[in-house]
């Protein structure tokens, strides 16, 4: 028995800024103050709030500490777990109280949560199963084994009313039924980890936090649809998840939780990882099992649908990480609880990745239903630097942006597709008065035109001719004729691409054409972008009355672009600027200004 | 059968399950407009021209590869339909090198077909266009992807149905293109010349090398003894440049043609048909007989003969030595031939027609010489020459029917039906027999090893001997015969492969059809049909009847298999790497 634990984030975010030293140091300091045996340090997966990370919570008090350096781990073993004495400096400000800390459940950021797909992620050890069995592990596929019929797990699934949380939002039950009546003498499963939307990374934490509650839905999953052969398809630049992966597979085995005869049934299991190269397409159903099966990852048409003819011509149910993540929950609590939680046509939770200009970026569950202002002003804790909110971006780059107007709306699949975004695969990208929306369109379609496979010809040269169109309109050179043969080819593509790279890839533009259709114009006609971003619109220029002729501007100009003599306003040549901007932040009287 | 009962743009139509919507629609008369589809070849729903709008569902679908359903209600030509496929193409145009006028597929490309029949009337789009650099390193294909519309019928031609996958898509997205592995040329690829990829090609992008100046130049020397000589396929197929249905015989009219282009002699290249038999057939009772290596294996077709050297060294014994019939013939042209005639064999300038480009390549081999003269000279394909007829203004169809020259005027029908697949197993078989039997045999046609089925067995007796042939067309059965042989399941004693599917009759040289045309006709079987009626109405069907080729034995080459049938008539194979050359 420990008398104190010790979490510390083991994520892609926190290693990144540094985690894995100061767990090293944790565990040197515990040792040099012989505390070894009473504190145990365990590196879990993602807490959620990253932009605090690296962050470390120590038990039982519950101290929530953020941005950790190496350094400050002397201090908490000294003060806090030698001595009872909690750093109140290191302890992330929202749960400091008067008289002590609040519990994380209290805080803004965790108040309006209900982690679900998420509830191991940052409380248990991700590369220890047995942690995971104390969480009620493998209990899920136990009670399906020896207590269900196949046709009981399915109908379970079904009445949960879970979706697709890939970004289709199609009914996972209805799924896994077709996949179930297919008849075919192999069938596989397969897990789509090919996490693509730039900005989202829910379900490379789910793998990396709790990566047993992907394998053993999979197994509950094959079980139901008859198969006995697993795929997880995950990107290769995911090297943690793709460790914790390779560990939890091994461990799964050694417990005879995969392999033959699971819990002495005659139901046999295993599962293999396929590293994808990181083409966005892959995350495609139908290119993602091309790519399995070792072929360039392009999509074929459907018909043939996977759950038919999918993995080499064979059945195959396709779930995404965190579809799966939710599966276990739904068998231990039933499908009524899930479906008691959310919308009547979405149910359950979603988990968003808050990105772009808000305060708590980060990864975050909420039930299906909260609005999207619930989410960016107190979970997200609002936009930095007291600047006005304009647009949030769902979807990634198949999604579209939502504006200010609309951010009552409840968020679930109908009705973000309504208001012309979708749920994707849960990226949340806010955008703030600095944002130019027309900017935001063309950089959502150099993504797509970088990651169209080629295959087809309305997203291989559509999106290459929006794209041009776009940048045609920020450079000041587009035309009112340009605006609608923007919309009319976007709508060539959605309508006539293979596959849903293709036909969602348009939805950018056509979100902001809808929502921000001013901006476009004052682009076209008045040559300005309004937000100040698109260069090529925008001039330097020196207020007089403030300049006081100091010449620090003119000679950090790198083009010689602006004149004057000492002790009188300087005057910045427009047809020499290049608008690198290097004036303004030189200018200590904040007399140059972006017009 | 299953039968499928749905709506196409309100008309009911009733058709089998497994029907795609295109076919469906055609059997309801519809005409919907494709670009990468290639029945039999290519189906990937990726050109999206043929579109369609099936009610209720969201998005537009590929009628080419969306299967019928039950009580679906499809539109092929609603006003969001032809506004899609228009948008597409003019996207496609977008990124073309519309330089048509100068094109070798003008008037005969479906891109522009396509343009035409869709109204196209500007290109709305300006943009990037990355030039390509043009690959016309291969003695046989030239590869210009600037005219590349990305159908990728080539590469499904190449890799599935030939199984040779030296050509494929690489790089993503605006920057895809068709290339060879590692980017090499195609000249030093593991491509084995045999120009499918082109009959497949709906735009210029992919063309034969063109060696038509070499020819117009070598006529107009004077110094020049210039020889022509047709492959049998090519009469089977020249018709349809000139307007014939397809599966018409011009045989008179391309001699008349090839005469009045200047050449000083024209012959037939089923003389050297008839030749390779003499060789062949020899060689096959040689090896049962003295238990030589077997099955013995055609060699006529150059575009196996690489695919071999590339994928099945193991093989290469079991190839037969004998050059392929315009080689043999170029052979005896420049040497018993001229020795005859008293010609200076340096000055003479021998041309093959054929319905093939891999002869290009071919013809070009170090092996295919004799004492420093090369049998052959320059090989133009039978599009390549139909061009040189048009440009030299002759009207083809008001020709008179003329014969080839003397001597080898006629060759027999056993040398005209090696055009067709299983027709060089036929001719062997109809000679084998008579030698082997040691009487002149009453059987002529061996029905088991004709027709377009992909491989064919028989097992023929002669002589109180079961001899099992088997005959393989297009590379994909090929390499499954094969396959089959080196797994031990099968064995034969004889195995004749073309490299091209339905034989040099749907070679990679011959004049090519749309797609359209591809789904209405039996091509294949149309074109043999030609080659088998000529054969039916030949007075000689059997190629060691042939006087001409008595006359060359008695008087030149011995007997076959003589030392000096070795020396001209005979060659070598080399083992060539998987994926270069």
């Amino acid at each position: 028995m420990y008398r104190g634990h010790v979490l510390c984030c083991g994520g892609t975010g926190c290693t990144s800024s540094g985690s894995e030293a100061i767990i090293n140091e944790m565990e040197a300091q515990l040792k040099a103050n012989g505390l070894e045996n009473e504190i145990k340090v365990i590196k879990t997966g993602c807490f959620g709030l990253c932009a605090l990370g690296p962050i470390m919570v120590v038990y039982p008090e519950g101290a929530f500490y953020s941005r950790v350096k190496v350094e400050d781990v002397k201090e908490i073993v000294e003060e806090h777990l030698l001595k009872g004495r909690i750093v109140t400096r290191l302890l992330y400000q929202e749960t400091v109280e008067d008289d002590g800390i609040k519990s994380l459940n209290e805080v803004d950021f965790y108040k309006k949560q209900h982690r679900v797909a998420l509830r191991n992620c940052g409380v248990i050890d991700p590369e220890n199963i047995d942690e995971y069995i104390e969480a009620d592990g493998y209990k899920a596929l136990g009670k399906v084994l020896t207590e269900m019929t196949r046709e009981e797990v399915i109908d379970e699934v079904t009445k949960s009313g879970l979706r697709g949380r890939g970004g289709g939002g199609f009914p996972t039950g209805l799924k896994w039924k077709f996949a179930y009546n297919a008849k075919g003498d192999k069938k596989f499963v397969a897990c789509n980890a090919d996490e693509g939307d730039p900005g989202a990374f829910m379900d490379r934490s789910i793998l990396e936090g709790d990566p047993h509650s992907v394998i053993e839905a999979m197994a509950i999953a094959a079980y139901a649809v008859g198969a006995d052969q697993g795929y997880i398809y995950i990107r290769a630049e995911y090297p943690i998840a793709v460790k914790r992966l390779e560990i939890a597979i091994g461990q799964a085995r050694a417990y005879g939780l995969l392999g033959k005869n699971i819990f002495g049934t005659d139901f046999s299991f295993d599962l293999e990882l396929r590293l994808g190269a990181g083409a966005f397409v892959c995350g495609e159903e139908t290119a993602l099992m091309t790519s399995i099966e070792g072929k360039r990852g392009e999509p074929r048409p459907r018909p043939p649908f996977p759950a038919n003819q999918g993995l080499w011509a064979k059945p195959t149910l396709l779930n995404n990480v965190e579809t799966y993540a939710n599966i276990t929950q739904i068998i231990n609590n039933g499908a009524e609880w899930f479906s008691s939680i959310g919308t009547e046509k979405s149910k359950g939770t979603k988990v968003f990745a808050l990105g772009g200009k808000i305060n708590n970026t980060g990864l975050v569950e909420i039930p299906m239903g909260t609005t999207l202002r619930e989410i960016i002003e107190e979970i997200g804790g609002g936009i930095p630097d007291g600047k006005k909110f304009k647009a949030a971006q769902t979807g990634g780059p198949s999604g579209g942006c939502i504006p200010a107007a609309l951010m009552d709306t409840p968020i679930d699949y109908d009705s973000l597709i309504q208001i012309g975004s979708m749920m994707g695969s849960g990226g949340l990208i806010v955008m703030d008065e600095d944002n130019c929306m027309v900017d935001i369109a063309k950089f959502f379609l150099e993504f797509t035109v970088d990651e169209s496979c080629g295959k087809c010809a309305p997203c291989r040269i559509g999106t290459k001719r929006l794209l041009e169109i776009l940048t045609k309109i920020t450079d000041g050179k587009g035309t009112m004729e340009d605006i609608d043969r923007l919309e009319e080819l976007a709508y060539t593509i959605k309508n006539s691409s293979l596959c849903g790279l293709g036909q969602t890839a348009p939805n950018p533009v056509l979100s902001t054409l809808r929502y921000f259709r001013d901006e476009y114009i004052a682009h076209v006609k008045d040559k300005t972008c309004p937000a100040g971003v698109c260069k090529a619109l925008s001039r330097y220029v020196i207020n007089r009355e403030k300049c006081k002729g100091c010449s620090l501007c003119s000679r950090q100009c790198p083009v010689g672009a602006i004149s004057g003599k000492i002790k009188e306003p300087f005057v910045i040549d427009s047809d020499k600027c290049i608008k690198c901007g290097a004036c303004m932040e030189a200018c200590k009287f904040g007399a140059i200004y972006k017009k | 059968m299953d039968m499928v009962n749905l709506k196409i743009n309100g008309q009911a139509v009733t058709v089998p399950a497994g029907y795609t919507i295109l076919e469906a629609a055609r059997e309801a008369g519809i005409d919907i407009p494709t670009l990468c589809y290639l029945k039999d070849a290519s189906q990937t729903g990726s050109c999206r021209m043929c579109v369609v709008e099936i009610v209720g569902a969201r998005a537009l679908q590929a009628a080419c590869v969306y299967p019928v359903a039950e009580g679906i209600e499809v539109l092929t030509h609603s006003p969001k339909v032809k506004q899609a496929r228009k948008s597409t193409l003019e996207l496609l145009l977008s990124n073309h090198d519309r330089s048509c006028l100068t094109c070798v597929r003008n008037k005969n490309c479906e891109l522009q077909t396509l343009s035409e029949e869709l109204g196209v009337s500007e290109i709305p789009f300006q943009g990037e266009m990355i030039k390509r650099e043009i690959d016309d390193l291969s003695p046989s294909i030239v590869r210009n992807n600037n005219k590349c519309v990305l159908c990728r019928r080539c590469v499904n031609v190449c890799k599935n149905v030939q199984t040779v996958g030296a050509i494929d898509v690489t790089e993503r997205g605006f920057k895809s293109q068709i290339a060879s592995p590692f980017n090499m040329p195609l000249s030093d690829s593991n491509c084995v010349n045999c120009g499918q990829c082109i009959a497949a090609c709906p735009t210029g992008a992919l063309t034969e090398k063109d060696n038509t100046a070499d020819v117009f130049d070598a006529i107009a020397d004077p110094e020049k003894y210039v020889i022509v000589q047709t492959a049998p396929a090519v009469r089977a197929a020249l018709g349809e440049e000139f307007g014939y249905e397809i599966g018409t015989p011009v045989t008179g009219k391309m001699a008349a043609a090839l005469r009045r282009l200047g050449f000083d002699r024209v012959f037939d290249t089923d003389t050297g048909a008839d030749i390779t038999i003499m060789e062949e057939g020899t060689e096959l009772i040689e090896r049962i007989k003295n238990g030589g290596k077997l099955p013995l294996i055609t060699s006529c077709s150059p575009g196996w003969i690489k695919f071999c050297e590339h994928s099945f060294p193991d093989f290469l014994d079991n190839l037969s030595s004998c050059k392929s019939p315009h080689q043999m013939f170029g052979a005896v042209l420049k040497s018993y031939y001229a020795k005859k005639h008293n010609l200076d064999p340096k000055k003479m300038f021998v041309v093959s027609v054929m319905p093939c480009v891999a002869k290009k390549f071919e013809s070009q081999r170090e092996e295919m010489e004799h004492e420093h003269l090369r049998d052959v000279d320059c090989v133009i394909s039978t599009r390549e020459l139909a061009k040189m007829i048009r440009q030299s203004g002759i009207n083809f169809k008001s020709l008179p029917d003329e014969k080839f020259d003397i001597p080898f005027e006629e060759a027999t029908g056993a040398g005209v039906i090696f055009g067709a697949t299983g027709g060089v197993m036929e001719a062997a078989l109809r000679t084998v027999a008579d030698v082997l039997e040691n009487k002149n045999i009453d059987k002529l046609e061996y029905h088991e090893v004709r027709g377009t089925e992909g491989i064919k067995e028989a097992t023929v007796n002669i002589a109180g001997k079961d001899i099992r042939v088997a005959v393989a067309h297009g590379l994909g059965n090929a390499r499954k015969l094969l396959d089959s042989i080196r797994s031990g399941e099968k064995q034969y004693e004889f195995i004749e492969i073309m490299a091209c599917p339905g034989g040099c009759v749907t070679g990679g040289g011959q004049p090519i059809v749309n797609a359209k045309t591809y789904m209405e006709h039996d091509l294949k079987a149309e074109r043999a049909k030609a080659l088998y009626s000529e054969d039916e109405r030949a007075a000689i069907r059997k190629s060691h009847e042939n006087p001409d080729i008595v006359l060359l034995y008695k008087e030149f080459f011995g007997e076959p298999g003589s030392h000096l049938a070795h020396e001209l008539l005979h060659t070598h194979y080399t083992a060539r790497n998987r994926y270069t050359k």
